[in-house]
């Protein structure tokens, strides 16, 4: 094994790792909660995403098993296929409205 | 037995002519109507007699074929899959030929025949001729069903069948308002009886566990307990409907209006054939009253009364086809006295008679009808016999035979059913002296039927404007000869001094021996006397008022005008039946059915539903925000109390908990 590898996982523990991913969760999850700009919002579910992602390749490593790190590309690959697709829609958005403020898109309430 | 002949044969034929002219009816031409239309009562007609030819072995020098034919009756006949199979309950298909249902065939498809002839000439110029004659087969269809059944449900079915097409015969005329209403109370009021009929079948499943007459009277006969109780209310449901098929009181109101329909449809549904199901039904269930005294009675009763009652109203009818309508109902009501003292062959005997003068008188009534281009009133008719001889003659033979004079068909059958009732002690003695009092009715209104139209001086304006035709005439005349010669089979009952017994014998397998006692010889030929003199002096009377020139019926109706209103208006039973029974219903229906139960229950339920739905999605409208920001903030919520429940240990304790406390508290 890479010795500074080795140093490295004694050095850093898994917990910090675990907390990271939970704040960078949560900072997500109030960005989406609080920001009105849509383009805002959408980055904070890439930041969710990302947060979900941490835990998944530490779980991976931690207990050596691939699998985490497989969902860790599934993840990455859907969230490119849904950057796209979003920035789309938020452009025809904001063509047709002249506004990104989320609350003013509401167009499904009747 | 013959591999060809088939009971089901017989209803089928008429069904086939009623599909044929019913389903293409008006893009067929007339060539093709009537032959299919009268080929279909003609084969039914055909497989009863040959039915009838092989019982009595007559023929079999001449055809070969019925020499195969002679089978003992009765002959049963089952579709070999099960109608109806509820465990105990077991119902089939079956049809029954015995002495009782070959008698009714062969009145039901002999007399059908012969109507069904006679209305090709009747109705030649009519609208919806094909129609008619599908009704015609539709309801020969269903007659032969209810004479065939097996069991009581099946004899239901055909009971109902002819109900709906006699409903449509009265109402053919449907775009008169008078025809289309007698067909809705004719159709009403026979409701009234089928209610009993089904209750009284469902009080035969109850009791005995079947609907099958042969296995009801085996019943009856094993446990001799079986007496009055339960076996009176089953006659009595089943007396409603024969009450409301027969027209027989309190049900008769519907008969007198049924002449709405075209005549040959009165002389075939309203006369011979299936008013005279009532009867057919209480000889069918005779076991039943057998073993009711008290039912019996009763039914002896309601004859009685009725046949009085109705002849009491006939005196005085204007309308030709209404003195008809009533002398049946009151003739019906012979037949019911017959059954009523347990003289069943008597009673049958007189519906077969019967079936042939009334079914004569209503053709000749129809004959003049048609003659006179519509006229039915007999004031304004008249000397008739110069114009309509073979008309006249053949009234006169109907009028003689309805009147009971000897040797014309009415006299036995009639002189049957009274000398059986004289016999039964003093009560029967009570309803001979009824019985006879009608018989002079009888006499009196129908002679005056025949004065007025056929004798004196024509009163009318109307010219004779057509001939009747052959198709019309030829019918006429075999049922005048029938009127005459059809009593003969039953001798021995009526005069006493020949002793052939050939159709109470005849009918004895079916409905039992009648016992009268026997050598009464010289009682029933005083009997027959009386009953003969008692109908000239209807005669003399009808004479006396109705011969030419005569003041006498004006000068009696001033005199008697009470009396005379109230025999017009038919004792104002419609009016007190629609007072005391149509207008509290309709009142009810009105107010409480409809405001109460229908506006303010059903709707208000309904209003209320709505209401309900609307507020309770008014207030859950509001948590559908629109803002997606508010979901997801409930979103996150909702995964922060999932994560506090599943992470901190005392959340999941909150339910034991609570369940503690529940439990300390004494639940």
């Amino acid at each position: 094994m890479n010795p500074l590898y080795a140093q490295l996982q004694q050095e850093v523990p898994l917990s910090w790792y675990l907390v990271l991913s939970a704040i960078l969760f949560s900072l997500g999850v109030v960005g989406f909660l609080i920001k009105r700009n849509l383009i805002t919002v959408f980055m904070s579910i890439e930041l969710m995403l990302n947060g979900v992602n941490l835990s998944f390749v530490t779980f991976a490593h931690q207990w050596h098993a691939v699998k985490g790190q497989i969902f860790v590309f599934f993840v990455m690959m859907v969230a490119a296929a849904e950057a796209a697709v979003g920035l789309a829609i938020i452009i025809a958005v904001f063509r047709a409205r002249a506004t990104l403020a989320v609350d003013r898109i509401d167009l499904m309430k009747l | 037995m013959n591999a060809y002949f088939h009971l089901w044969l017989i209803p089928l034929a008429p069904f086939i002519g009623f599909l044929f002219n019913g389903i293409f009816s008006r893009r067929l031409p007339k060539w093709l109507v009537t032959p299919v239309a009268l080929l279909a009562p003609l084969v039914a007609f055909a497989v009863v007699l040959v039915a009838a030819l092989g019982f009595f072995g007559i023929g079999q020098g001449i055809v070969p074929a019925l020499g195969s034919l002679p089978f003992p009756l009765p002959f049963t006949e089952t579709c070999p899959l099960a109608w109806i199979d509820l465990g105990a309950l077991h119902i089939d298909f079956s049809f029954v030929l015995d002495q009782l249902s070959l008698t009714m065939l062969l009145v039901v498809t002999g007399v059908g025949f012969l109507i069904h002839v006679y209305s090709v000439g009747y109705m030649s110029r009519e609208e919806g001729y094909a129609r008619y004659f599908s009704y015609l087969n539709l309801f020969l269809f269903f007659m032969t069903v209810l004479v065939l059944a097996g069991n009581a449900l099946l004899m239901f079915v055909g009971w109902e069948g002819v109900g709906l097409a006699s409903y449509l015969l009265i109402g053919f005329y449907f775009q008169k308002q008078s025809a289309a209403d007698a067909g809705k109370k004719a159709f009403i009021v026979n409701r009234i009886g089928d209610f009993g009929f089904l209750i009284g079948m469902f009080l035969l499943v109850a009791n005995f566990g079947t609907l099958t007459f042969t296995e009801i009277a085996t019943k009856l006969g094993q446990d001799p307990g079986w007496t009055g109780g339960v076996v009176t209310v089953i006659a009595l449901c089943l007396l409603l409907g024969a009450a409301g098929k027969s027209a027989q009181i309190p049900l008769y109101i519907w008969l007198p209006d049924a002449m709405e329909g075209p005549t040959p449809v009165s002389a075939l549904i309203h006369a011979a054939t299936m008013v005279t199901a009532g009867v057919y039904m209480i000889a069918r269930t005779h076991v039943l009253f057998d073993h009711s005294p008290f039912a019996l009675s009763v039914v002896a009763i309601i004859g009685a009364t009725t046949a009085l009652f109705a002849a009491t109203i006939a005196l005085v009818q204007t309308d030709i086809k209404r003195v008809l309508a009533y002398s049946t109902i009151s003739q019906l009501g012979y037949m019911f006295l017959g059954c009523g003292v347990a003289v069943y062959s008597a009673a049958i005997f007189h519906l077969v008679t019967h079936s042939f003068f009334k079914a004569l008188l209503f053709l000749a009534a129809g004959s003049v009808i048609h003659g006179l281009g519509g006229e039915q009133d007999l004031r304004k008719m008249g000397g008739l016999w110069k114009k309509m001889p073979v008309t006249f003659a053949v009234t006169t033979v109907g009028v003689l035979a309805i009147a009971g004079f000897p040797p014309f068909a009415g006299f036995f059958s009639k002189d049957a059913i009274l000398s059986a009732t004289f016999q039964q002690g003093v009560n029967g003695q009570v309803l001979w002296s009824v019985g006879l009092v009608t018989a002079m009715l009888t006499s009196f209104y129908m002679f005056r039927l025949w004065y007025l139209a056929f004798l004196g001086k024509p009163r009318g304006e109307s010219e004779h404007s057509h001939r009747t035709p052959f198709s019309m005439l030829a019918p006429l005349v075999i049922l005048a000869l029938l009127s005459i010669g059809g009593g003969w089979i039953g001798i021995e009952r009526s005069a006493g001094w020949i002793n052939i017994e050939l159709f109470s014998g005849f009918l004895a397998p079916v409905v039992g021996a009648q016992s009268t006692e026997a050598g009464n010889a010289q009682l029933e030929l005083i009997l027959s006397a009386i009953a003969v003199g008692v109908a000239i002096f209807g005669w003399l009377l009808a004479y006396l008022f109705y011969r030419q020139d005569s003041t006498l019926p004006e000068d009696t109706a001033a005199a008697l005008s009470s009396p005379y209103k109230l025999l017009a208006n038919k004792y104002f039973i419609d009016e007190i039946y629609s007072a005391v029974v149509v207008a509290p219903l309709l009142g009810i229906s009105r107010l409480v059915l409809k405001w109460v139960v229908d506006f303010a229950l059903l709707g208000g339920l309904a209003w209320l539903l709505a209401a309900i739905a609307t507020q309770t999605g008014a207030i859950l409208q509001r948590w559908q925000s629109g803002n997606i920001r508010s979901y997801a903030a409930w979103l996150a919520a909702g995964a922060a109390a999932l994560l506090l429940f599943v992470l901190v240990p005392w959340a999941t304790v909150w339910p034991q908990s609570l369940a503690f406390v529940w439990k300390a508290t004494g639940h």
